[in-house]
């Protein structure tokens, strides 16, 4: 018998221990194995990598990596050292809400049979500045994009109709102002 | 051996001679089939390295390391791919816990059989990621020499550590097409790396430290490893006068500063001298140069030098609040910290606390019975008066260790080579091998057990076959005596895992290897035996001490608990088990 695995996106219950929500960004030299480094380092920790962004930076030696992560708070610092310490890793750098800004992208199949579900979910659609990319006699894939607590509340009221499967970048992130991501 | 003009070199010589103009010395390795055009371009190349055939891969990682240790200049470690690669992984485990410099170089399969499970074929970039400094898989032969260069230069600056260089036999079986000339001249380009920030500390930190020395009426310093990877003895000898300052060193820190000065205190931590952990204890400043705070000298955390500040000196930044959050960090190399600190520190007068910490050292000296047969101190503590402290002693892991960290006390740094961070036993015998390859006059003991000594002991053919007089001395109580003495104090004396039943006559095993085999099994013996074995230079010769099969490493920390509750001599009640793991 096959497990069901449920795609839609529920809010885990919070853990005390664990702390969610932190935006890591590096910059880091453009080769095979550099994730690998890093990634090491979060697992041999016990921090799980909630998200994770890469590509090629403007210069294509180098790559952009934006992580969110969570794990026990007291080690954070500590990792981010490690992270740094890396001869692949240029930079890491912490960001909150208040220095950055962070966006993500979420597709969201629907499935729509019957008209007035369908005028519902546009609805929806339209009021999250989303837009609809393909749209089927059965179903629709919407595109949210934004922060990542709008997306979220996006997704909570999309889940009231039949979400297919929903598939999401991860987030982004870019220091304001002068400081540098 | 031909000379090979540099239009023709092949991807092996490019490499080979690329090591050798950076002035590697030594090449500790073990052939194998993709390994062969590496191998052979030692042959076509001339050079000034000398290749020394090991027994086992990891006895050539442990020579490295051994040779580092003892002249602060990284060997390389040539091996083939799969199973020689992976038998390396002790060893530069070892290397990257001790920050010890060391280049690995592996063969590997052809780049198109990667990932197909081909003949020897190990994803050993992969697999030693989590105990290098740096690590290379090459793609391209024209890479070589930049390669080499970067790891020769990442493993030797900063705070030291192994880098592998993975090369693929079609990578070193191809031409080189190069400019040799112009890429051994080519500056590095490391965007993520600057070793050189060490030197520049940051000002603040250092009046923050200075006002910190300045205020504390019992100071203590603790010298760590760093210190003396940094060269900073003449710096610590200063700092440690001019504030009348008692220093305790870590395991790795023994000799930096000389342990029979007045001011020193000794090793501290588990199984350090009670001195050095009451000072701890009370002091009011413990003032860290280059000891990473390690689990083994600070026992339960939170209860660490309760009473004091904590100045924290370290070259790496990651250290900084990992195990002990210190009052004043500073990022930096030690001996341009203490070369800045020096003129901010006042000289200072603290003849009380020095009076008051002698007392503990007349109340709880170092000791051990000298009835009831042969024991591993009597040994150790005889040896080094024979030798007047000045050998270079290379150690393996477990209670012979700890009693040669007690009773073998060092004047001067790079004699004490011993694996602390990682704790490999096997380390021993063949460390000393590699320190005796890089002081060929010096005199080099080996201490081992009998357990750790069977680990890596082939490389006896090793060391016969270059007639390294080496001094193996293995303290023989045909038990795996620390884990013994955990069994009988936490765990009912319940033996589990720890009878050598099944030893060699480790005389005739010498004798089998062409080497010179001594028994010593009377405690009245044990001056002349080790005499003996100190005048015989011809060659390695075995000294099997038959001691004491159920002695115990006295002070003692269980581990995880604080220093406070450190057990001075055996528990009269049945212990708890510790929390903290070995």
């Amino acid at each position: 018998m096959s497990r069901t695995i449920t795609t839609t996106d529920k809010k885990p219950a919070p853990r005390p221990d664990v702390i969610g929500g932190h935006t890591l960004s590096m910059f880091v030299n453009n080769q095979p194995g550099v994730l690998m480094r890093i990634c090491q380092i979060f697992a041999r920790r016990a921090y799980n990598i909630d998200s994770l962004v890469v590509s090629q930076g403007r210069d294509p030696r180098f790559s952009r990596l934006t992580l969110g992560i969570s794990g026990d708070p007291a080690g954070l610092t500590q990792i981010i050292l490690q992270c740094d310490k890396l001869i692949d890793v240029i930079h890491c750098y912490e960001h909150t809400a208040d220095d950055s800004v962070t966006r993500e992208m979420a597709l969201v199949k629907v499935s729509v049979e019957g008209g007035e579900k369908r005028t519902e979910v546009l609805q929806i659609v339209e009021h999250f500045g989303g837009k609809t990319v393909d749209l089927s006699e059965s179903s629709m894939i919407i595109r949210i994009e934004g922060a990542s607590d709008k997306v979220d509340a996006a997704i909570r009221l999309l889940t009231n109709y039949d979400i297919i499967e929903t598939v999401r970048t991860g987030k982004v992130v870019m220091a304001r102002g002068e400081q540098s991501t | 051996m031909a000379n090979t003009q540099s239009a023709e070199l092949d991807g092996a010589q490019a490499l080979i001679k690329t090591l050798d103009s950076l002035g590697v010395e030594y090449v500790f390795g073990y052939s194998g089939g993709a390994a062969l055009p590496i191998f052979d371009a030692l042959e076509t190349v001339e050079t000034n390295m000398k290749f020394v055939l090991t027994r086992h891969e990891q006895g050539a990682t442990h020579m490295a390391d051994g040779y580092a240790r003892a002249t602060g200049k990284p060997a390389v470690v040539l091996v083939t791919s799969g199973p020689g690669a992976g038998n390396t992984i002790t060893g530069i485990m070892t290397a990257q816990m001790d920050s010890v410099p060391m280049i690995i170089v592996t063969g590997q399969q052809v780049t198109w059989m990667l990932g197909k499970d081909a003949f020897q074929e190990a994803d050993i970039f992969g697999i030693t990621i989590p105990v290098v400094k740096h690590n290379y898989l090459v793609r391209e032969t024209n890479d070589l020499p930049r390669i080499a260069k970067e790891a020769y230069h990442i493993s030797t600056t900063g705070r030291p550590g192994p880098v592998l260089i993975d090369v693929p036999k079609n990578i070193s079986q191809s031409p080189y097409t190069g400019n040799f000339d112009d890429d051994l001249a080519a500056e590095l380009d490391l965007p993520g790396y600057n070793p050189q920030k060490a030197m520049e500390v940051d000002e603040v930190s250092l009046e923050q430290a200075a006002r910190l020395i300045n205020l504390s009426k019992k100071p203590l310093i603790l010298a760590g490893h760093g210190a003396m990877i940094a060269g900073a003895e003449a710096e610590l000898m200063e700092m440690a006068n001019k504030l009348e300052c008692p220093v305790t060193s870590t395991l790795l820190g023994k000799g930096v500063f000389p342990e029979s000065h007045p001011l020193s205190l000794g090793m501290l931590g588990m199984h350090g001298t009670a001195y050095a952990n009451k000072a701890i204890c009370e002091c009011d400043l413990i003032f860290n140069i280059g000891s990473r705070f390690d689990d083994r000298i600070i026992g339960q955390a939170d209860k660490f030098g309760a009473q004091a500040k904590i100045i924290h000196v370290d070259i790496d930044e990651a250290e900084m609040g990992k195990m002990i959050v210190p009052d004043v960090e500073v990022v930096g190399d030690a001996k341009a910290v203490l070369q800045q600190l020096l003129p901010m520190v006042e000289k200072a007068d603290h003849a009380d606390w020095l009076e008051h910490l002698n007392g503990y050292k007349k109340k709880y000296p170092l000791g051990y019975k000298k009835q009831g047969g042969l024991r591993m101190q009597q040994v150790l503590d005889e040896i080094h008066d024979l030798t007047d402290g000045n050998a270079i002693i290379s150690t393996d892991v477990g209670q012979h260790q700890m009693w040669a960290a007690q009773f073998y006390t060092n004047d001067a740094s790079f004699k004490w080579l011993s694996s602390g961070g990682a704790g490999t036993m096997g380390f021993g015998f063949p460390g000393a091998i590699g320190a005796q390859f890089a002081c060929p006059d010096e005199t080099v003991i080996s201490v081992s057990g009998d357990g750790g000594f069977q680990m890596t002991l082939c490389e006896l053919a090793t060391a016969v076959i270059h007639k390294l007089p080496i001094k193996i001395l293995v303290l023989n109580n045909h038990y795996l005596g620390m884990v013994r003495q955990w069994q009988e104090l936490f765990f009912d004396n319940r033996e589990s895992g720890v009878d050598l039943e099944g030893n060699p006559d480790f005389v005739k095993l010498a004798e089998a290897y062409g080497a010179k085999g001594i028994n010593i099994k009377r405690p009245a013996d044990v001056r002349k035996k080790l005499q003996e074995a100190l005048d015989y230079n011809d060659g390695p010769v075995v000294i099997n001490a038959e001691c004491i099969k159920t002695d115990n490493v006295f002070p003692m920390i269980p581990a995880g608990a604080a220093l406070e509750d450190m057990l001075i001599e055996p528990p009269k009640y049945k212990m708890e088990k510790p929390v903290g793991s070995t």
